[in-house]
């Protein structure tokens, strides 16, 4: 299989437009006439529903939740970029363009972040419109901060709450059309297949998590806005009921699944209290732009901070990054602050977790502007700690946070799957390696509002669609796939709870395959996953039965699926034997310890191709080429 | 800690409910409350029996999806927070915690602790928004917005849709909710041309979901997570009278 991006000729600036005129367009009166399903209600998802919503075409949009508002990308704090050059700093879409291809270590595809780096001024410019509550300066005009290592601010925020915003301007958008009878919502739905006919996407599978139905849908063109597959490792910041399901059950029946080994580790999370905690929270990165990053210079030391004094405390970040300080990328970040904590230096009970540190802050422009601009985050560790970070600071600790691998794309953001599009974290295009702070944000809504629009058209006036209907083979083949699945999941009957062996997962993922990756973990690795899935489908306990709500069996279905798909994120790990972005293998590192890249070898995509459960899957090569950034070693000294 | 829990249990929608005892044992007081039901589920699971259902999603305390009554209070008994982000050290050993599902009658109760909350999005269906399309908004700052009015609605957008409000009215109102919504969307110049068209359809839908009217006793602020206040109700009243004039309803 020859793997292309359909990215267009031209120059880097022209190519949007350019093949903005030369798609095909499908007239007015017609969009009524194709049914497309989006599956998620996030940003990328509600977006796109929405915008595809107001074009005409008939939508049917679905999501796990109870409402569409209370998709992941919810909880984003920080913030979104756009290169609106308000500031006049110097900012401007190629400045943008460059710091998110470099941010993603020369791993994403030219072209697709050029265009997000065009899209992000329109997106601004609509959430303003919708009514989104950008903080704003005295003057009316809207504000900015720099954010997540960028030395410009082009960060557009709403308080601490920058994705709840956004989410809920787009879900409004979302609810406009559903009033509107142009999206029709399903709720509490559960993609579970995907149906293919004559080698097409033509619709899903669903369980109505409600009444335990299996449901078929019928379309044209589907798309998948799932996000990403954080809760792989058991503790993440993301919502517990995030999972890769429908992305796998999308690869099971074709999709490629591209860079799965790219996962992003946060450097701010709150730290681990006990083998009972369900989830990991997230203090913004923002409070990197003014709380100050160390853990003492001595070994084992346990005195508490106020009484270490400042010669004898280690601004590690602020030492080794001088240019960048605090400010350095997540994965430095990330990956100093497990360097100390190995080496003994680390804060808390645990001695896993570093200081980061208001006090002088608080100092300099006092605790009314602290509090303004980040209340909401004190007043949440405060919460889950019961600590005050207004006097002794705060406590923090790298956590799993986003999944730049996804789903394969073209350039049009479809898959190699006719008719399947994916958006949003869900894919893997725009943040190669590492994805930068107040990158999802933009990505989701400029998938889902500005470029699936255009996308999904030229596909569906390309295609030949004859009407396919839900009494089709395909439809019946995949409902009773879906069932017998579910069937096989209710009748182990064994001893283990399914979170029990999801966490045993985590901690495997975690260990092996987490912030530090090597041959020798990663081979122990693919050792164990297999075991603990044999260990599942012998000995899970799912009690309950199939035809009503059975949160237990949701569960156990998401979490069969991570025992498959860990695999693969593991061998994609083991066969990039170079580190970059979030991946760090300790084979391929410098003299004082820095990532090291092998563009020789590694200047590609590794899209896998499923083969069966167990079975060696096939990698497909995309070559990146990089015309306008080119390539160096990222130094942020 | 070791703990007696109250726990409403019920099969579907239609059928009867009741509270069921269990004791939750060797309970951490870093534990979050949904952390120490997790706990009290996988016991359950172990033994074969149907675990306790109720919804939680983020676990930060930003998605609203978690949705309990702790001891008769929605959310339980810390102000401004979601019971996802309550903690057990909020108890004592030996404590007895009744937990039920939010009750109105707009809220019906599917299953256990988990309840449908769909009547805020046709609330929200009805009117929660500013009628734009995709691609023709002006430049984000055509329009200045004066601090002060851009925080204050930013004040009311911090609802997450919980429905505590609801829960905690007697007259099941949904003032608080619909409310906030109203005001931010009032308050910006953005949201200005339809304010009246909005506001009326948005109480029309209440009534028809079969939302109470509220006769300001203030428990909804009292439980809010976001601590939204209702002064927002206030705002929405002259904006509902002005309405009624300006159609001459």
């Amino acid at each position: 299989m020859t793997l292309d991006g359909q990215v267009p000729s031209g120059s880097i600036g022209d190519k949007w437009d350019r093949h903005k005129f030369e798609m095909k367009l499908v007239n007015p009166a017609n969009k009524r006439k194709f049914t497309v399903i989006v599956v998620g209600t996030g940003l990328a998802g509600a977006s796109a529903a929405a915008s595809l919503g107001e074009l005409g075409y008939q939508v049917l949009n679905f999501c796990i939740q109870d409402s569409p508002r209370r998709a992941h990308s919810i909880a984003a704090q920080g913030g979104i970029n756009a290169a609106k050059n308000y500031q006049n700093d110097g900012d401007s879409i190629y400045r943008l363009f460059y710091d998110t291809v470099k941010g993603g270590d020369y791993r994403s595809r030219e072209a697709n972040v050029y265009r997000l780096a065009q899209l992000s001024v329109n997106i601004i410019d609509q959430c303003v419109a919708q009514g989104v509550p950008f903080a704003r300066e005295y003057g009316g005009l809207l504000d900015n901060r720099s954010f997540g290592g960028a030395q410009v601010s082009r960060t557009f925020y709403a308080r601490g709450q920058t994705g709840q915003q956004l989410l809920l301007g787009a879900y409004q958008s979302l609810m406009r059309q559903v009033h509107q009878r142009t999206v029709r919502l399903f709720t509490r739905r559960e993609m579970l297949d995907l149906v293919l006919v004559d080698g097409k996407t033509r619709g899903i599978v669903c369980r109505n998590l409600m009444t335990g139905a299996i449901e078929r849908h019928a379309a044209d063109a589907v798309i998948l806005a799932t996000g990403g597959y954080g809760t792989l490792y058991y503790l993440s910041t993301n919502a517990v009921n995030s999972n890769v399901t429908a992305s796998w059950r999308a690869h099971k029946r074709g999709a490629l699944f591209a860079n799965p080994c790219f996962t992003q580790i946060h450097p701010t999370c709150i730290p681990v209290t006990g083998e009972h905690q369900s989830k990991l929270t997230l203090m913004s990165e923002s409070l990197r732009n003014d709380g100050r990053v160390w853990v003492p210079k001595k070994q084992g030391d346990k005195r508490p901070p106020e009484q270490i004094p400042e010669d004898e405390r280690d601004y590690y970040l602020e030492r080794k990054y001088p240019s960048f300080g605090n400010l350095v990328p997540r994965d430095v970040a990330s990956r100093n602050a497990k360097q100390v904590c190995d080496d003994g230096r680390g804060v808390g009970d645990s001695g896993l977790a570093v200081y980061l540190d208001f006090r002088d802050a608080i100092q300099r422009l006092g605790v009314g502007t602290i509090e303004e601009k980040y209340g909401n985050l004190f007043h949440m560790y405060k919460k889950i700690t019961d600590e005050d970070a207004y006097r002794v600071p705060m406590r923090i600790y790298p956590a799993i946070h986003y999944t730049m691998g996804g789903l394969w794309v073209d350039y049009n953001l479809m898959s190699n799957v006719p008719g399947l599009h994916v958006l949003g974290e869900a894919n893997f295009s725009d943040h190669g390696a590492n994805r930068l702070g107040a990158s999802a944000l933009m990505q989701g809504l400029a998938d889902g509002y500005f470029v699936i629009p255009y996308t999904i058209g030229h596909y569906l006036a390309g295609a030949m669609l004859p009407k396919v209907t839900m009494d089709h083979d395909a439809f019946k083949e995949s409902s009773d796939r879906v069932q017998r699945h579910i069937n096989r999941l209710l009748s182990v009957k064994g001893a283990r709870g399914v979170r029990e062996i999801h966490r045993e997962l985590g901690r495997i993922m975690w260990d092996h395959v987490g912030m530090s990756r090597s041959e020798q973990s990663l081979r122990r690795a693919l050792s164990e996953i297999p075991k603990l899935r044999d260990e599942f489908w012998h000995n899970v306990s799912v009690p309950g039965s199939p035809d009503n709500l059975n949160q237990s069996l949701e569960y156990a279905g998401r979490v069969a699926d991570y025992l498959e798909f860990a695999e693969l994120l593991t061998l994609d790990a083991l066969e990039r034997r170079e580190s970059c972005g979030g991946h760090f293998r300790e084979e391929s590192q410098t003299p004082d310890g820095e990532a090291l890249r092998d563009d020789a070898n590694y200047t590609y995509v590794a899209a896998w191709e499923f083969t069966g459960v167990g079975s060696a899957p096939i990698v497909h090569k995309e070559p990146l080429n990089f015309e306008e950034v080119h390539p160096t070693q990222r130094s942020y000294k | 800690m070791r703990l007696h829990l109250k726990i409403w249990r019920q099969a579907g929608p239609d059928a009867a409910g009741r509270l069921v005892d269990y004791v939750a044992d060797r309970i951490s007081p870093d534990m979050s409350f949904l952390e120490m039901l997790d706990v009290v589920n996988e016991a359950l699971i172990r033994n074969g029996e149907d675990a306790i259902a109720f919804d939680s999603d983020c676990r930060e305390g930003i998605c609203g999806m978690c949705s309990l009554v702790v001891n008769g209070v929605p959310h339980g008994p810390d102000r401004g927070t979601t019971v996802c982000q309550l903690h057990m050290r909020r108890f004592k050993d030996g404590d007895t915690i009744t937990v039920e599902p939010w009750r109105a009658k707009a809220f019906p109760v599917m299953k256990d602790l988990v309840v449908d909350r769909s009547a805020f999005d046709r609330i929200i269906a009805a009117g929660g928004y500013i009628s734009v399309n995709v691609g023709g908004a002006p430049d984000g700052n055509a329009i200045p917005v004066p601090k002060e009015i851009a925080d204050v609605a930013m004040d009311s957008a911090a609802c997450i849709g919980c429905g505590a409000c609801v829960a905690a009215c007697k007259n099941a109102s949904a003032h608080l909710f619909m409310s906030a919504k109203i005001s931010q969307l009032a308050l910006l110049p953005q949201g200005r041309a339809e304010r009246y068209r909005r506001v009326l359809s948005m109480i029309d839908q209440a009534d028809a979901e079969g939302f109470g009217s509220c006769s300001n006793e203030g428990e909804c602020e009292a439980v809010c997570p976001k601590e939204i206040p209702i002064s927002n109700i206030a705002r929405m009243t002259r904006e509902y009278v002005k309405a009624l004039w300006a159609a001459g309803r």
